[in-house]
């Protein structure tokens, strides 16, 4: 009997995976739209300066963008994120504020252990009620919001701002930023006689690089650890995943574990920042994180996503924010209807691209030709 | 080799609340064959493999696995996994978002670490060795539905299977795509890989099988080599009537081949789950569909309905073209469709009959305007009296009515909208007798009212008695128009297993 042997397939270079796909469109859009700043708006995108403050003021957002996107692969959603922000920095501030240890190095090792604890407390309760009694992701982590920020409140005195300028631990990180040497602006100002000069430094806080850090090191997690494909394998198809032998539970438990710890991670970050806890602390903190998850090219239905991409959705939120606020139109909902027309667009965008690679039904222009990859004719799965 | 057993299956009891699915069943595989598991729905096919792969525990029996010493212990799919029992199922279980290489290592490899090189460079090795058309690096979703059940298998390879079970794994590919995958079971089988293949296509069956084992109603009827059976005697088997003593029933009624105008014609009519076919059907002229499971008669009248996406086709009703692409238009166009799957398309368990009754009216008639309850009571009253359906009340919830009863009532919901041409895919299935008779009955009554009945069973007899004209399917094709004489069991059989006979 002769067996039939097919032309086995070597060689080609590979169409974009759907993740790579929509995290290059996300490029793509914030390159374009900081591009488009730097030439129209002059006010301060032209000075390299603006990309740092970028980051530095979003370092948080950066954090909890991570632990949304990695949930959000494994096929859920943690919308307790932001308020376990507020609880961690809130509880933070009263340590730094009280605290009787003389050492800045402890007491930034103690209130970081304090924030990673609350972290560790929400996710892993939270990973047991969705992944163990399989409860909807949604209800559990809304329980879970609206838990974290009743905490806050109760905590707080009575409902007041603390501030820690003062506190050892913030001028230890505050003091610890690095500068970047080539952007430092010295103005000179010539006043009867005497010359002053003003020296506005470009730096990059602490709390930047750990996000930058986190970012790096849940990328590789996603990529190369054992654990971050299957968190993609149970948010491509849970039921498959089951039957390749992967521990579905486990898994998403320690997704949601992941997620509680960055977002304690996120509040201490934050607080370094600030330096001052509030109340309201990372409002709508949850749904900008979500945003950016989605613009940079994850999906809500599970499996497909990449932190870069994700990066580059807080880059994008961040940038119009930004674009509005320094304008005349100095208005939040200005900042609502163009941050959310973008997510509109940006949903669009996902499900055309979808839709186009999935069945092929949509005729498509020669210049977009390659968003569908050739070869093999693709026929969705049952 | 050819004699030597992998797997030896005896006595297999298996009992579900209300049915014995499995009875006294013995199986045997030997190493590198193809062993076809044959028998209509029902049969006790998937309850095998379920007990087999560790889906359902056994209750009685005793499964061996060569190599191993005793009885094999299988309590999960993991289990069987483990013992070298893998199973390829007919709905891809692989993830759609992962590259092939992936989904060949995923689950099973050591170390917290992922090695992509390594998992490149091996899955490359087992895709090339087996000649399966995919790229290591490939996203699955970007394979053909063919490629992606061979990529299943080659994990299964690559585990060290020594039974390879294809539950129905050709019914959504297409014939290249099949002779690829036939390719790759012939290869395995020349590897020393005993292949379990469930599938209800005849002709793919005396492809490539080299043995036969038929189940009926959770029975063994036995085992064959393919090449001494002819395929009328396996559809025989199947079916549980022997050639000799088929004589045919005695005509129940007079049976009506309709006179008429032609209701409704279709030429060239697809659906997403159908071929290309022409039908047409005459006023007061009450046909069927015949076919084993799965040759593709249900899809037909779903295409005729509109229930699954038409791709194709020229519709005239009456003489008009016309255009039917969903259910609400073909009920426009007089056409009623009760559903072969009851609890699933048919009835709305938690309604009330009378809510469950006056639905299709109800959809025909728009929601804005709502009909009296007046009149509601009224039909359901007058249809509970005409089918005689057996309920407490109006008000009862259908769910706790008996099957028999509940399918009066979706004929009920159709009858009142007095369709021209009402299709019935398996009305009888799953209740009792005395009701069987009852519908058949009044399928008849229906046609001598002038409307035009389309009847599919799974009982021949059934058929021969109600039908004047029997379409016969076989792997998805008309292969066979039957009128007068020709309507005998023994002629429909050998229409149906196709070929000589």
């Amino acid at each position: 009997m002769t067996v039939q042997k097919a032309k086995t397939l070597t060689g080609k270079k590979e169409p974009l995976s759907n993740t790579m796909l929509l995290m290059l469109v996300s490029i793509g859009i914030f390159i374009a739209m900081y591009a488009a700043a730097v030439i129209f708006n002059a006010k301060g995108f032209r000075n390299p300066k603006m990309f740092f403050d970028l980051l530095n003021e979003n370092s948080m957002l950066i954090i909890i963008a991570c632990s949304l996107t990695v949930v959000m692969i494994g096929g859920g959603i943690n919308i307790s994120v932001a308020g376990v922000v507020s609880l961690t920095c809130m509880v933070d501030a009263l340590y730094l504020q009280k605290s009787a240890v003389a050492s800045p190095f402890l007491n930034i090792l103690i209130s970081l252990g304090i924030a990673l604890g609350i972290g560790l407390a929400f996710g892993a309760f939270q990973g047991f009620l969705i992944s163990h009694l399989e409860i909807q992701p949604f209800i559990v982590t809304l329980a879970g919001m609206i838990l974290a920020r009743g905490l806050t409140t109760i905590v707080s005195p009575g409902g007041k701002p603390v501030d820690v300028n003062a506190s050892g631990a913030v001028t230890a990180m505050w003091d610890a930023r690095i500068n970047i040497p080539w952007f430092t602006e010295v103005t000179e100002k010539v006043k009867l006689g005497k010359v002053t000069q003003t020296v506005v430094s470009t730096d990059l806080e602490i709390g930047t690089l750990v996000a930058l850090l986190v970012l790096v090191l849940v990328f590789l997690l996603l990529r190369y650890a054992k654990l971050g494909r299957n968190i993609y394998a149970i948010g491509g198809n849970q039921q498959s995943a089951m039957m390749l032998g992967i521990n579905v539970k486990r898994t998403r438990f320690i997704s949601y574990v992941i997620s509680g710890l960055l977002s304690g991670l996120a509040g201490f970050i934050f607080l370094m920042h600030a330096p001052s806890a509030k109340t309201t602390v990372a409002a709508r903190g949850e749904m900008d994180a979500i945003a950016a998850s989605i613009i940079g090219g994850t999906l809500l239905t599970g499996g497909v996503g990449n932190v870069f991409g994700t990066f580059f959705g807080v880059m994008i939120l961040a940038t119009i924010t930004k674009i509005i606020g320094l304008s005349d139109v100095n208005e939040s909902f200005w900042q609502n209807i163009a941050s959310g027309a973008m997510l509109g667009l940006f949903i669009m965008l996902q499900s055309v691209i979808l839709s186009v690679r999935g069945k092929g039904k949509i005729h498509l222009p020669e210049w977009l030709k390659f968003i569908k990859p050739k070869g093999d004719p693709i026929s969705p799965a049952k | 080799m050819p004699n030597e057993t992998v797997l030896t299956m005896r006595g297999i009891c298996k009992q579900f609340p209300g049915t014995k699915a499995l009875d006294n069943v013995d199986f045997t595989l030997r190493k590198g064959e193809i062993h076809a598991l044959m028998g209509e729905n029902g049969a006790g096919k998937s309850t095998l493999i379920k007990v087999l792969t560790g889906v359902y525990e056994k209750d009685a029996g005793s499964i061996q696995v060569d190599g191993l010493p005793g009885e094999a212990r299988i309590h999960s799919p993991q289990d069987a996994q483990n013992i070298g029992i893998s199973t390829v199922y007919q709905e891809i279980t692989l993830c759609p978002n992962l590259t092939v290489a992936e989904n060949m290592f995923i689950g099973r490899t050591s170390g917290q670490i992922v090695h992509w090189k390594d998992y490149n460079r091996r899955a490359t090795e087992i895709l090339n060795s087996l000649g399966i058309p995919a790229r290591a690096k490939q996203e699955l979703s970007h394979c053909s539905l063919a490629v992606q059940q061979m990529v299943a298998i080659a994990r299964a390879v690559d585990m060290k299977c020594k039974v390879l079970i294809l539950d129905e794994p050709t019914s959504s590919l297409d014939e290249k795509e099949v002779e690829m995958l036939f390719g790759l079971m012939r290869d395995l089988k020349s590897r020393g890989v005993g292949i379990i293949f469930v599938t209800h296509f005849l002709e793919q069956v005396y492809e490539v099988s080299d043995r036969i084992t038929v189940l009926r109603n959770g029975e063994l009827v036995g085992e064959y080599l393919t090449a001494e059976l002819p395929q009328v005697e396996l559809v025989a088997k199947m079916m549980g009537k022997d050639l000799n003593d088929m004589v045919d029933l005695e005509k129940v009624g007079v049976k009506n081949a309709g006179g008429g105008e032609t209701v409704y014609e279709a030429k060239g009519l697809s659906s997403a789950e159908s071929r290309p076919f022409d039908f047409h059907i005459r006023r007061g002229e009450v046909n069927g569909f015949t076919g084993l499971l799965g040759s593709g008669r249900s899809e037909s009248v779903r295409a005729i309905f509109g229930a699954d996406r038409v791709t194709g086709g020229e519709v005239k009703v009456k003489g008009k073209a016309v255009r039917i692409s969903n259910p609400k238009q073909a009920m426009k166009n007089g056409i009623g469709y009760l559903p072969e799957d009851r609890k699933r398309d048919g009835i709305i368990a938690d309604l009330s009959v009378r809510d469950n009754i006056i639905l299709a009216l109800q959809v025909m008639k728009g929601f804005f305007k709502p009909m009296s309850k007046q009149e509601m009571k009224q039909f359901a009253d007058e249809y509970i009296k005409a089918l005689q359906i057996k309920t407490a009340s109006q008000d009862t919830p259908i769910k706790s009515l008996s099957g028999g009863n509940q399918q009066k009532v979706i004929l009920a919901r159709w009858l009142l909208t007095h369709p021209d041409y009402l299709i019935l895919d398996e009305p009888t299935r799953g209740i009792d007798v005395g009701t069987k008779l009852e519908i058949q009955k009044l399928v008849l009554k229906l046609a001598e009212e002038n409307m035009s009945v389309t009847f599919i069973s799974s009982e021949i007899e059934e058929m021969l008695r109600t039908c004047s004209r029997l379409i016969v399917m076989r792997d998805r094709k008309i292969v066979g128009e039957l009128t007068g004489d020709e309507l005998t069991q023994n002629h429909v059989m050998k229409t149906i297993a196709g070929g000589e006979a």
